[in-house]
């Protein structure tokens, strides 16, 4: 695939940022002709993301999230979220669908509506070092609409 | 003020408003949780979605939440005006096998117009 447009974003893991960061993702991915539900697809999985680094990652302290969001020609948007937080033991339990390891008003969720709302769900991590998600969505766009 | 609440009768209504995130919860949750413990009458709590903006979640957490809270109280709780996105959210976790959820009638997202 070839890149056309990058943003990369470095912020504090304060809960604050979360709205922040799911908007500016998605006024950068709004070059690429979409859909209001694809924008919305965009956010919810920005959300999820950073939310989870902020909650888990960081969970008793202020780190930096890491975001990269890149515009491919053939349509496609890719974004990376980073954190140098705890990490995860066991990814593939991590994604089953309503596994949490904090319970509360946590659903377990946030890894299936990623899953849901895009193309491709990559997660990457090692305790004590840090987890990096990055998601694909192919934008269809209004043509398709 | 993230949520305003009507009581009539046996039924009381908190219209939640704006965005439903990890860093409002916990506004929205006290809020509503405070009605419920107060209007000690309510029989029915229902949680309208009709002016939610934007949902993740932990959206899901807070009606989790608040349905473990109606029931330890003796009340139920339904929960209203979804948009398709959240409705599909709510759906992920089963939640509807508990508690009745609906969806909007148009398909409008609050504040889309803005
Ligand atoms: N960035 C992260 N760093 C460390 N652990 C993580 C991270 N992201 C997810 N996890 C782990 O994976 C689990 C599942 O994450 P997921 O987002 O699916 O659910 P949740 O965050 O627990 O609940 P919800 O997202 O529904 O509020 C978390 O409970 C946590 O243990
Ligand atoms: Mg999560």
């Amino acid at each position: 695939m070839k890149k056309i447009n990058q943003l990369k974003m470095v912020f504090d893991s304060r809960s604050v940022n979360e709205s922040f960061s799911r908007m500016a993702v998605a006024a950068f991915a709004s070059q690429l002709d979409m859909t209001v539900e694809e924008l919305g697809d965009i956010k919810t999985v920005v959300s999820e993301a950073v939310t989870n680094c902020i909650v888990h990652g960081y969970s008793n302290t202020i780190g930096k999230i890491y975001i990269t969001c890149t515009v491919f020609e053939e349509g496609v948007i890719r974004v990376s979220v980073r954190d140098r937080g705890c990490g995860i033991s066991d990814v593939k339990k991590a994604r089953e669908p309503l596994y949490t390891s904090v319970g509360g008003d946590r659903s377990g969720l946030g890894f299936t509506v990623m899953e849901s709302f895009s193309d491709k769900l990559l997660v990457r991590s090692k305790p004590g070092v840090g987890t990096t998600v990055t998601i694909e969505k192919i934008i269809k766009g209004k043509l398709n609409d | 003020m993230p949520v305003t609440i009507k009581f009539s009768g046996e039924k009381l209504v908190a219209y939640i408003q704006g965005e439903v995130d990890h860093h409002t919860a916990p506004d929205i949750r006290d809020a509503i949780d405070d009605a419920i413990l107060v209007n000690e009458k309510a029989k029915t709590i229902v949680l309208d979605f009709s002016r939610v903006s934007f949902m993740d979640s932990s959206g899901v957490g807070l009606v989790m939440g608040r349905y473990r809270l109606a029931i330890s109280k003796g009340k139920s709780i339904a929960v209203e005006n979804l948009t398709e996105r959240d409705y599909k959210i709510m759906k992920m976790s089963g939640i509807e096998r508990l508690a009745p959820i609906s969806r909007k009638e148009n398909n409008g997202r609050f504040g889309d117009a803005l």
